[in-house]
């Protein structure tokens, strides 16, 4: 074996190692996989927001062909509810409200989507069929559709005890300390906002294919997520009471997850308790009707904050009071989205001394709401990003110079924040001073006069922003609520000729482990990238895992592979030491040879490997053979990435239509091992971003029903709707863990939205506008342009 | 039940369908050439792209029955059968314009009907333009409308390899 050149290690733009098969067809992900003997489930789904079921008839369902068994929530009775992996505790010490989450219905359903019945037949179409045929008698309740009307006075209740259905009432920080700041600030902005009602949208619908075998009783199942090890445990232990050898669970390719593809949702256990229940495969796959209505939501917030200010602009305290949609269910990490995953970050990338936040969550008959791409960051960033423009207006200050003003300076790291989180690193006004210069902020007045010249608004807008991500260490969060550790598992296989596969308990689904994980490998062990193969998504082969969500598959689990390879080499080391008789100490591992020190005497990591496995010569009564090591990394805090997205856009006043003329992201995301992938990474961030501030959002009517149910409503980015994206680094390396890493993944998404309405805003600077909600829509834009509030400005 | 006769990347295959199944599931389920998706259910998305007689279609908007005596390209048939990529496969590749993969097969069979009709070559607004039918929900297309342009000089003969991604 050959020492690989340096271009395959960490900082090598290496083309992606599963590209090949997902551009030839050869992908592999659930609906693509069909059991022998497989049958087919669909899912009845309430039409109702909110409904008592009075009577469910399935005789004529039973009696269609081809219909296999026909089950409702009855059939289920003594199962268990779908289980909230994260309990928050009211300000008064007591826990969060946690009703019952049935897999099927029980006597109410309440949202539209709600699962009722399902049919299994032999063919997905007479699934279908035999579901329409299914009588349900509703006794049709009033709804909630939104957070205003859950909380009114004498709301209809979404859970039968759950006063004024409110999920917890929480909060951080000193209230005491937070008010005393408020007093004698030379400036306090107040400010309302919403942060939009999203639909997370990943590409590959969700599907999910139970199995069983009689005569071992094995279960396994199928499914599109981003944590198969969590799946088995909350569906196991929760659900279905199935032990864990009994069960296995695969997340074979996934198409995109967003978050959404984390929770555990009813239809996994639907068709692993049927496919024990009828002794046949039994597959659901959703159509992206169904998607839209039982795909966990993300964001929907409303937030009132009151920033404090000093007479230079310094920021003195802030508080913040948001209204958190939980839907009607509480989804897997629900309640730790809007809590700790959001407010504190409330303090940002700035010096404020004081933050307090308070969070009420609301249940609503709405599609259950839960981490989306940044979860909880995102809001939090678009809170204090237009904030901060807002302040500089109203204080008359320049919205670069208030953020400088008010950076974490970098001899203040660690830097303790308020809201809890220990920052370990970060260079603010780096990565602020090359997007300025990316994006030519200086020449922007220039070009406003050009577009004006040619009757278009043009406006820049600027974020500054961080994000705690890596998640997470498993003590403080286990403290805080979450039912689960959250380190990472690695697995390192050195095989007799030194090729080697990791397992990995972190989950690919378009992030590019499978090349990012194995250029670790090779910088590390000097193995080429073609030897290394990364499996993930099987609970049969993986020991361990919890997934990947949170950017943390690097920070957790590369780590974790680090620490493998730790014992990989210290075991490797020793068997070298005795192939060519010196002393541990003296031997040296580089990329591939081991050598001793300051000799000429070496071995191959091909002789190594082999030798591991072929002991002949080996020092059996002090080494065991083989050479597979196995970690578990807990990390010792979070990761903290952060950066400086700049916006610039361009209204046409007739059409009012916002163009992106061009988007500048300037991340600080730790080390970087691949560049090519970090810049994707980012692109895809900064779209959904984008989406969310321009195009997307999820309408209900009163009634609670999904207007924006489709892709005919729901607008996703499209391609002639995004402009190039520039992005850029500047590292500042993670002081706590060992690869330097921070995380990549959703950087694009939490920094993105509050550039662009900045830059909406500014490009408005002529009108009376201080704020307008995502989307920023032609009809919203057109408003404020015929609002006849016209400044005099020419 | 109905036959349809077609002809699936240079195979000529005959099966017994329902009237009203979808060439899509004619393909997936039937041939098993489960490269091409489906993301949605209202012809939005683009997942199921595949090139009948030439033209990309979306294979979830059309009976299998209506294409009785086609030709039909997928994803499958794209590559030579030593494995070469089609340039717009390489181009894919090259310019990291995939991430999860799943909208990858019909972006890449629309990105060549695309090419293949405009030879005089495409603008990057023509690209994205052009792209209207299909959904990415990872890339932010940005890699994807670069590739698309760079796979164009090849297949028109105006390069005869492909340009590298700058570094």
């Amino acid at each position: 074996m050959t020492v690989v050149t340096p271009f395959e290690g960490i900082g090598a733009s290496v083309k992606r190692k599963e590209d090949l098969r997902f551009l030839s067809g050869r992908g592999r992900y659930t609906d693509d996989i069909n059991r022998p003997g497989q049958a087919y489930a669909h899912i009845l789904r309430s039409p109702h927001a909110h409904a008592a079921i009075r009577g469910i008839d399935l005789a004529a369902a039973r009696a269609m062909p081809g219909v296999v068994a026909v089950f409702t929530g009855a059939d289920m009775v003594g199962l268990g509810g779908l289980p909230c992996g994260w309990q928050i505790h009211n300000k008064d010490g007591s826990p969060m409200a946690e009703p019952p989450h049935p897999v099927l219905a029980q006597g109410k359903v309440r949202f539209v989507g709600d699962a009722v019945a399902v049919v299994i037949a032999s063919t997905r179409a007479a699934a279908r069929d035999a579901a329409e045929a299914i009588e349900v008698e509703y006794e049709v309740l009033p709804a909630v559709a939104t957070m205003e009307a859950a909380l009114a006075p004498g709301a209809p209740a979404v859970h039968d005890g759950v006063a004024g259905n409110l999920c917890y009432d929480w909060h951080i920080g000193d209230p005491a300390v937070n008010a005393a700041a408020f007093q004698g600030a030379h400036k306090v902005v107040e400010f309302e906002l919403v942060n939009n009602r999203l639909v997370p949208n990943a590409m590959e619908p969700r599907a999910a294919i139970g199995d069983f075998d009689p005569t071992t009783g094995d279960y396994t199942l199928y499914t599109t997520s981003q944590n198969p090890h969590v799946i088995r445990l909350l569906m196991g232990a929760f659900v279905l009471q199935l032990p864990e050898h009994k069960l296995r669970v695969v997340a074979p390719d996934v198409g995109g997850g967003f978050g959404s593809k984390i929770f555990h949702y009813a239809e996994e256990a639907i068709v692993t308790w049927a496919a024990g229940k009828i002794a046949r495969p039994v597959k659901w796959t959703a159509d992206r009707s169904e998607s839209f209505i039982t795909d966990a939501h993300g964001r929907d917030h409303v937030t009132k904050a009151r920033l404090a200010l000093d007479a230079e602009g310094r920021f003195l305290a802030l508080h913040v009071q948001t209204l958190a949609n939980m839907g009607a269910y509480l989804s897997t990490f629900s309640t730790s989205v809007p809590t700790y995953l959001y407010a504190t970050l409330l303090a940002g990338v700035y010096t404020t001394p004081t933050v307090y936040a308070e969070v009420k969550a609301v249940f609503t008959n709405t599609v259950p709401v839960d981490a989306y791409r940044g979860a909880g960051r995102p809001e939090a960033t678009f809170l204090l990003e237009r904030l901060v423009d807002v302040a500089a207006r109203e204080m008359g200050m320049d919205r670069i110079e208030i953020r400088r003003r008010n950076f974490i300076p970098n001899d203040a790291f660690p830097y303790q924040t308020p809201v809890a989180l220990q920052y370990d690193s970060g260079d603010y006004v780096a990565t602020l001073e090359e997007a300025l210069k990316v994006a030519d902020w200086a020449g922007f007045e220039q070009r406003r006069q050009a577009a004006k010249a040619a009757g278009k608004l043009r406006g820049i807008g600027i974020s500054t922003y961080l994000e705690a991500c890596g998640i997470a260490p498993s003590a403080v969060v286990g403290a805080l609520g979450a039912r689960a550790g959250l380190y990472e598992v690695g697995t390192i296989r050195v095989h007799p000729t030194g090729s080697v596969t990791v397992l990995t308990g972190t989950h690919s689904h378009g992030q590019g482990h499978e090349t990012t994980l194995a250029q670790l490998v090779t910088d590390r062990l000097g193995v080429p990238l073609a030897q290394v193969d990364i499996v993930h998504g099987d609970t049969a082969k993986i020991p361990f895992g919890m997934g990947t969500y949170g950017s943390r598959s690097l920070a957790v689990g590369g780590s974790a592979m680090v620490k493998a390879m730790d014992k990989i080499v210290a075991k490797a080391r020793r068997i070298a030491a005795h192939l060519m008789e010196a002393s541990v100490e003296d031997v040296e591992f580089d990329r591939g040879t081991f050598r001793v020190a300051g000799t000429d005497k070496t071995k191959s990591w091909g002789e190594i490997c082999l030798t591991a496995y072929v002991p002949h010569n080996y020092p059996i009564e002090e080494i065991e053979p083989g050479l597979d090591e196995t970690a578990f990394y807990d990390p010792k805090n979070f990761t903290y990435p952060g950066g400086c997205h700049i916006c610039e856009i361009e209204i046409d006043p007739d059409t009012c239509q916002v163009a992106v003329v061009n988007f500048t992201a300037v991340d600080d995301v730790g080390r970087v091992i691949n560049p090519m992938i970090v810049e994707g990474q980012v692109q895809g961030g900064v779209a959904q971003g984008i989406g969310q501030a321009l195009l997307e959002t999820a309408v209900y009517d009163e009634n609670g029903q999904l207007l924006s149910a489709s892709f005919m409503d729901y607008q996703m980015p499209r391609a002639n709707d995004l402009p190039p994206v520039s992005v850029a680094t500047h590292t500042t390396l993670c002081t706590h863990n060992p690869l330097g890493v921070k995380g990549c993944g959703e950087v694009g998404a939490i920094g993105s939205p509050p550039a662009v309405i900045n830059a909406v805003v500014d490009a408005l600077r002529d009108y009376d506008v201080r704020h307008i909600e995502m989307p920023a829509t032609p009809a919203k834009i057109w408003g404020i342009i015929h609002a006849g509030q016209r400044l005099a400005a020419e | 039940m109905p036959q349809v006769t077609l002809t699936v990347n240079g195979a000529s295959h005959t099966v017994e369908v329902e009237g009203r199944t979808l060439l899509v599931e004619l393909l997936r389920e039937k041939l098993r050439l489960t490269g091409t998706h489906v993301g949605c259910d209202t012809s939005q998305c683009g997942a199921c792209v595949v090139h009948v007689n030439g033209d990309s279609v979306k294979s979830c908007t059309l009976l299998a029955l209506q294409a009785d005596g086609a030709e039909i390209t997928t994803i499958e048939g794209l590559a030579k059968p030593d494995g070469t990529l089609h340039p717009m496969q390489e181009a894919f590749r090259e310019y990291h314009a995939l991430q999860c993969g799943f909208c990858t097969p019909g972006m890449v069979m629309s990105a060549i009907d695309l090419v293949q009709k405009h030879p005089q070559g495409l603008s990057e607004k023509e690209i994205r333009e052009g792209l209207e039918g299909n959904l990415c929900r990872c890339t932010g297309y940005h890699n994807i409308v670069k590739a698309i342009a760079a796979a164009q000089d090849v297949m028109h003969g105006r390069r005869a390899e492909l340009a590298p991604a700058a570094e």
